[in-house]
C-alpha cells in the first residue's frame, strides 16, 4: 500500500547542499550588523584578578567590551542543567566568567566590533590578570585531596547514581566459575561537526522582540532556556531559528554561552550581532564526548553462562554540568549494560565528577557506546579465558525471540528483536568461519591478523515523558507534527524534529505522502523555526522517525478522518462506509469505487466551506503531539578484520561487515548512509581520535594537526545488510538508525585489534589503538611482559 | 580565524617580486598552504603579502640532462611526473603530501622554503643531493641541499632572496630511489620519513647509497652511517635492516616527540622505514 516507504527516494535537500546553496547561520548578514568576539582563558583553572580592556576599547571599530559582571548586571542568568535528579549538585555556569576560569576556552570577556577582524584584533589587546590554580583533569577522583573546581561543592563529585542489587551481584560473582575483572577507559572525544557553531541575533526594540538564529538541534528547547533562565526575554517575545545546520552529532543539542551573549549584545547595542566559532574555538568550547573510567566484573560459568555484572564508572563532566550531561552516564549507560543477553543480576553505578576540562555531554551514541564498549570487550576477554569462540559465547546467552517484551535487570523493557536471526545473517554476510580459517593461516605465517565481533543494543527514540521526567528530565520528550493542507491540495508539514544531516525533508515527506496518498512533490517539510513550528523537542537520541514521524502519522490520521467525513457528506453515504485509498488519495464508498472524491477536490471544499457537514470546521489542518510508550531498541552485529604491522604497530582495517535491525526502514539509502557514517565515526574512536589534556589542563590535541579524524582512505568497502523487526509500539514500526553504526564499530574494531594481538599474550589496551601503543604492547609481550 | 590586516601585492616577474619585497618588507606567498594557516591562527602577521603565484616562468619541470623543477611547480605536477629517469622517490613523496586539494595548490618552492621538519620534500631533496637556486637583486647563487635546511622552519635563504628552482640529477638505470613514510593520521605530515637512493653494481652489490631522514629532528638530514653500512654489500632485507639500525644509532639525541608519537617511538621505527626505502630503491635499480 505504501509507494514511498521502503524506497530510496533521492534526498530533496541535496541539490541545495551540493551546489553550495545551503542557508547556514554563518550566511546571515543583516544591515548594521556587529561582530562578537570572545576572550578565552588560556589557563585551565585560575582566579581572575583583573581585566584591563582599555586598549581594546580604544581601538578604532570597537563598539564595546563587556565583562562577566556586566552580563549579570544586565539580567543574564546562569546556564541551567536540564537533567538533574536527587543528590545531583549543579554548580552555577555564568556565560562569561566572573571571578574564576575553569577550563581552557572559558569565556572571560566579550568584544563587540564593526568587523570580525577588528573583534579579533581587540581580543589580543585585552589584558587579563590570571592567578593560576592547580587543575584537575581526571574523572576518577576517589576520596582524597583534589583541586576543587567549584568552591561551593565539598568535593568534585556532582552525583552518584547506582542501579541494581549490589549484594545479589556480589553473591552471584562469588559463586561464579570465573570472574573477569578489568579497568576500562573510554577516552574523551571532540565532536568536530563540519559547520562550527554560530549565532546571529536581532533585537526589534519597538516590539521588544528578539530573533536568534543558532546552530541548534532543538531550537524550541533553546528558546525555553533563553526565556526562562538565561536571557530573561519572555518566550512569546523570542523567536529561535535553526536553519541548515552542518552536522551536530549531539554537540549542538546544548545551550551554549554564546547563545546568550549574542542576543544580549544585540539588545545592548541595539544592532544585529553575529558570532561564528573558529575551529580553534570549537575545540575548546564545543561539548566533548565520552571520557569514562570504569572497573567492571563479569561472572561466567564454565559452560559460558553469564551470571552477573558489576560496573563502577567515573564520568568526567568537565568544568560545568552541560544541558543534558548527567543523563549520559546514568539513564543512557547503566541501563544498557544488559546488552542482548540474559544476565541474571546487574549492578551499575556512575560518579559524575567536575574537572578543569571542557564540559562533556552527549556525543553520537551518548552512554550507549560506552556501555557496549565495556560489555562487548569484557565478553571477548571471557571468551578468551574460556577458550570459546566469541560468537558462540554470546549466542549462548542471547535473549530469544519469544522472550519479548524482555525486562532487563537494569530497568529497561526491550520491545522486539530476533537476535539469533541477526547472528546467522552476520555469519553469512561476513563468511565468519572462512575469516577465522584465513586468520589461522595468516597467524601460521607470522601475521598479526585479527577478527573482531560485537553485538550491540541501544535505547533510541527518547522517550516516554513520564519516564524521562522521572529519571531527571526537565521537560517531556514527546514530539509534535502538523500537517497543513492548502486550498489546492498541496501540503506543508511542520515537524518539531530538526534535520542537520538526517534528511528529514525527504523521509518525512515520504511518510506523509504515503499516509495521505499524494505525490511526494506535493509535500514540503518545514522545521527549525519556533515561529513556524507549533512546538518541538528536537533531534537527538535517534528519535526523529520514531517520535517525530509518529506525530505526523497521528496528524495524517486526523486529516484522513476529516476527509472521510466530508466525502461521506458529499457522496451522501455513511462515514462508516467510506474507504480512504492511500495509493490514489481518494475517498470512495465501500462497494462502489466509482463513487469517490479526490484529495485535492476535498481539500478545496474545505476552502469554499459552503457545503460542509453540520458542525464541521472549515480548513484542513491537524496538529498532534506523540508521546512514545517506550524507547525503541535497535540492535546490530558487526564483524571487522584488521592486520597489524608488527614492526610499526600500525593497524590496517581490511574488512568490515554490518547487519543492523533498525525496525522498518523509510528510506534504505538514508539508513545505509547513517550506518556507514556511524561506522566511520566509531572507527575514529577506536583508532585515532583522542582529546588529550596534560596535567595542567592544556588541551594537547586542540587542532586538526593533532586531532585525527577518520578519512575515506582509512576504510575498505563496508558491506551492510539489514534485518527488519518492526517496533511494536509506534505506528511506523521504526527504530533509531542514527547511532547504531558508531556504537557498534568502536568496539568491533577494538576487539579485532585485541584479537590480532591475543596470541602474543596482549590483554586489554585502551583506545585509541595508535601505532605507538600497539608496538609498545608487542615489545612488552615479546619481552615476557605480556599480561 | 581572521588574520591581522595585511596588504596584498602581486608580482608578474622575479625582478618585480624582489622589488616589491624590498619595498614592502613583506613575505612571499605562492600556494599559501603553509603561510595562510599560520596567519589565520596569528602565529605570523606579515604587513604585506607579495604574491608570486602567477610568475609563469617558475612553474613546471624541465628535463635538461637532469631536471629543473620550478619553485611554483605543484606537488600534483611532481607526483604525476613520469619521465623515465625522474627520481622515483620525488614523485612518490609528492603523492604522499596532504590530500588532493593540498597537492593541487601547494608548491615545491613554498614547501622547502617553509622548512617544516615533518615535511616530505626536504628529506627527498636531501637524499638526492638537490641544488636550490636563490635569486636576489645582486645575482643568483646555488645552495646544496646539505646547506639549505639549517634549523626548525629555517633555511639558508636570506631575506632578500627568492627561491626560483630546484635541480636534481636524473636517475641512472643502475640506480633507484624511494621514499617511505609513517603518516601522522591527523596532519598527514611525516612522523618518520626516509628517502634512499641505491646504486647497484655489476656484481649485484650496493655501489652507491644516500639516505636522508625527516620528521625526527629539526630538519631533514643525510645519515652517512647508513650508506657505510650497506656499501659493497648485496641489498638483502637483512642488510637493509642492519643499515636501518645504523640510522637509529646515527640519528642522535635531538629527536622530537609529540602527542601522537614520542621521540623514542620515532627512533624505534626509524630502521623500519629506512630499510623499506632501501629495499624499494634497490628494486628500482636495474
Amino acid at each position: 500500500m505504501s509507494r514511498y516507504m521502503g524506497t530510496s527516494v533521492k534526498r530533496v535537500e541535496d541539490p541545495r547542499f551540493l551546489s553550495g546553496q545551503g542557508k547556514y547561520v554563518g550566511n546571515i548578514s543583516l544591515p548594521g550588523m556587529v561582530y562578537v568576539g570572545v576572550k578565552r582563558s588560556p589557563l585551565a583553572h585560575a582566579t581572575i584578578k583583573g581585566i584591563d580592556a582599555s586598549k581594546a576599547e580604544a581601538l578604532d571599530g570597537v563598539i564595546a567590551v563587556y565583562k562577566g559582571q556586566d552580563l549579570v548586571d544586565g539580567g543574564v542568568g546562569s546556564l541551567p542543567c536540564g537533567w538533574t535528579f536527587d543528590g545531583c549538585l549543579t554548580p552555577p555556569h555564568h556565560p562569561v566568567c566572573i571571578d574564576k576560569v575553569r577550563h581552557v576556552g572559558d569565556a572571560m570577556a566579550v568584544v563587540v566590533a564593526e568587523s570580525p577582524s577588528i573583534a579579533e584584533d581587540a581580543l589580543d589587546l585585552i589584558d587579563v590578570d590570571l592567578d593560576p590554580l592547580p587543575a584537575v583533569i581526571h574523572a576518577r577522583q576517589p576520596k582524597g585531596e583534589w583541586p576543587i573546581v567549584h568552591s561551593d561543592m565539598e568535593s568534585n563529585v556532582s552525583y552518584h547514581w547506582p542501579l541494581g542489587d549490589e549484594e545479589a551481584v556480589n553473591a552471584a560473582l562469588a559463586a561464579s566459575d570465573h570472574v573477569i575483572e578489568l579497568d576500562f577507559a573510554n577516552q574523551r572525544l571532540i565532536p568536530n561537526a563540519m559547520e562550527p557553531r554560530a549565532c546571529v541575533a536581532q533585537w526589534d526594540a519597538p516590539d521588544e522582540h528578539m530573533t536568534v538564529w543558532t546552530t541548534s538541534q532543538n531550537p524550541h528547547t533553546i528558546r525555553l532556556l533563553l526565556g526562562a533562565f538565561t536571557l530573561g526575554i519572555p518566550e512569546h517575545k523570542l523567536r529561535v531559528v535553526s536553519p541548515d545546520v552542518g552536522g551536530g552529532f549531539g554537540s549542538k543539542i546544548f545551550h551554549y554561552p554564546e547563545e546568550v551573549i549574542v542576543p544580549w549584545v544585540a539588545r545592548q547595542v541595539n544592532r544585529p550581532a553575529k558570532w561564528v566559532a573558529t575551529r580553534s574555538e570549537s575545540f575548546v568550547t564545543d561539548r566533548h564526548g565520552r571520557d569514562h573510567e570504569s572497573t567492571a566484573k563479569l561472572g561466567v560459568n564454565d559452560d559460558g553462562t553469564f551470571t552477573a555484572l558489576h560496573v563502577s564508572t567515573w564520568a568526567n563532566m568537565g568544568a560545568y554540568l552541560s544541558t543534558f550531561a548527567p543523563l549520559i552516564p546514568t539513564a543512557l549507560y547503566i541501563t544498557l549494560l544488559s546488552g542482548l543477553y540474559k544476565i541474571p543480576v546487574i549492578f551499575g553505578e556512575a560518579y559524575g565528577t567536575m574537572t578543569n576540562t571542557v564540559p562533556v555531554d552527549a556525543y553520537r551514541g551518548a552512554g550507549r557506546p560506552e556501555a557496549s564498549y565495556l560489555l562487548e570487550t569484557i565478553i571477548d576477554l571471557a571468551a578468551r579465558e574460556l577458550g570459546m569462540d566469541p560468537i558462540e559465547l554470546r549466542r549462548k546467552n542471547l535473549i530469544q525471540p519469544d522472550e519479548f517484551p524482555y525486562q532487563t535487570p537494569v530497568a529497561l523493557v526491550y520491545d522486539s528483536g530476533n537476535y539469533p536471526g541477526l547472528f546467522e545473517k552476520i555469519e553469512g554476510l561476513s563468511g565468519y568461519s572462512d575469516l577465522r580459517k584465513a586468520q589461522d593461516e595468516a597467524r601460521a605465517g607470522g601475521k598479526l591478523v585479527g577478527v573482531g565481533f560485537s553485538s550491540c543494543i541501544e535505547a533510541s527514540g527518547p522517550a516516554p515523558s513520564a519516564a524521562a521526567v522521572g529519571l531527571g528530565a526537565a521537560i517531556g520528550l514527546f514530539e509534535s507534527g502538523s500537517i497543513r493542507v492548502h486550498p489546492t491540495g498541496k501540503i506543508s508539514v511542520f515537524t518539531g524534529s530538526h534535520a542537520h544531516g538526517q534528511g528529514h525533508e525527504t523521509t518525512f515527506a515520504q511518510v506523509v505522502a504515503d499516509e495521505l496518498g499524494v505525490p511526494i512533490e506535493d509535500v514540503e517539510v518545514i522545521h527549525g523555526d519556533t515561529d513556524r513550528i507549533q512546538y518541538g523537542v528536537g533531534t537527538y537520541g535517534s528519535r526523529s522517525a520514531a517520535v517525530g514521524g509518529s506525530a505526523l502519522v497521528m496528524s495524517a490520521v486526523k486529516i484522513r478522518a476529516k476527509l472521510k467525513e466530508l466525502a461521506a457528506h458529499l457522496l451522501e453515504a455513511s462515514v462508516d462506509d467510506m474507504v480512504y485509498d492511500q495509493d490514489e488519495g481518494t475517498v470512495s464508498v465501500a462497494g462502489s469505487p466509482e463513487s469517490k472524491k479526490g484529495f485535492a477536490e476535498l481539500a478545496f471544499a474545505f476552502t469554499t466551506a459552503d457545503n460542509l457537514p453540520e458542525g464541521m470546521e472549515p480548513g484542513l489542518e491537524a496538529t498532534s503531539f506523540y508521546d512514545p510508550v517506550n524507547f525503541t531498541f535497535p540492535y546490530s552485529a558487526h564483524v571487522a578484520q584488521v592486520e597489524i604491522d608488527p614492526a610499526t604497530g600500525e593497524v590496517e582495517l581490511q574488512k568490515y561487515f554490518a547487519v543492523d535491525d533498525v525496525g522498518n526502514v523509510i528510506n534504505p539509502m538514508i539508513v545505509e548512509g547513517q550506518i556507514l557514517g556511524g561506522i566511520a565515526q566509531g572507527a575514529g574512536q577506536a583508532l585515532w581520535e583522542h582529546g588529550i589534556y596534560d596535567e595542567d589542563g592544556q588541551l594537547l590535541s586542540g587542532s586538526m594537526l593533532s586531532y585525527a579524524m577518520p578519512r575515506a582512505d582509512g576504510f575498505p568497502m563496508i558491506e551492510v545488510d539489514r534485518q527488519e523487526t518492526p517496533s511494536p509500539h509506534n505506528p511506523l514500526g521504526v527504530k533509531g538508525a542514527g547511532e547504531m553504526g558508531t556504537i557498534a564499530s568502536t568496539v568491533t574494531i577494538s576487539n579485532a585489534v585485541l584479537d590480532a594481538l591475543a596470541p602474543l599474550g596482549v590483554g586489554y589496551l585502551e583506545m585509541p589503538l595508535t601505532a605507538e601503543k600497539i608496538r609498545a604492547a608487542i615489545v612488552a609481550a615479546s619481552n615476557g611482559g605480556g599480561e | 580565524m581572521y588574520p591581522r590586516p595585511f596588504e596584498y601585492v602581486r608580482a608578474d616577474t622575479v625582478d618585480q617580486a624582489l622589488d616589491l619585497k624590498s619595498e614592502t618588507g613583506g613575505r612571499f606567498i605562492a600556494g599559501g598552504h603553509s603561510l595562510l594557516p599560520l596567519m589565520k591562527i596569528r602565529l605570523t602577521a606579515p604587513d604585506t603579502l607579495v604574491d608570486i603565484g602567477r610568475i609563469d616562468g617558475l612553474r613546471g619541470i624541465k628535463s635538461n640532462g637532469g631536471f629543473t623543477i620550478g619553485a611554483l611547480t605543484t606537488h600534483a605536477m611532481v607526483a604525476a611526473e613520469g619521465a623515465g629517469d625522474f627520481p622515483a622517490a620525488l614523485s612518490e613523496a609528492a603523492a604522499m603530501i596532504g590530500d588532493p586539494q593540498v597537492r593541487n595548490r601547494g608548491t615545491v618552492g613554498g614547501n622547502v622554503a617553509h622548512a617544516d621538519p615533518a615535511s616530505d620534500l626536504p628529506t627527498v631533496f636531501s637524499a638526492l643531493g638537490a641544488t636550490f637556486t636563490a635569486v636576489s637583486k645582486s645575482g643568483s647563487r646555488e645552495i646544496a641541499a646539505s646547506d639549505f635546511f639549517t634549523g626548525l622552519f629555517e633555511s639558508a635563504l636570506t631575506d632578500d632572496e627568492i627561491l626560483t628552482e630546484v635541480k636534481v640529477d636524473g636517475e641512472p638505470a643502475s640506480s633507484g630511489s624511494a621514499y617511505a613514510k609513517l603518516f601522522n593520521p591527523a596532519s598527514r605530515y611525516a612522523v618518520v620519513g626516509a628517502a634512499a637512493t641505491v646504486g647497484v653494481g655489476d656484481d649485484g652489490n650496493c655501489s652507491a647509497c644516500t639516505v636522508a631522514v625527516g620528521g625526527l629532528t629539526a630538519h631533514a638530514m643525510v645519515l652517512d652511517a647508513v650508506a657505510s653500512a650497506l656499501l659493497g654489500k648485496p641489498v638483502t632485507s637483512e642488510n637493509a635492516e642492519a643499515a636501518g639500525q645504523a640510522a637509529k644509532d646515527a640519528i642522535g639525541d635531538d629527536v622530537m616527540g609529540d602527542v601522537y608519537a614520542s621521540a623514542d617511538y620515532r627512533r624505534d621505527v626509524l630502521p623500519v622505514f629506512v630499510a623499506r626505502a632501501l629495499m624499494t630503491a634497490a628494486s628500482r635499480a636495474s
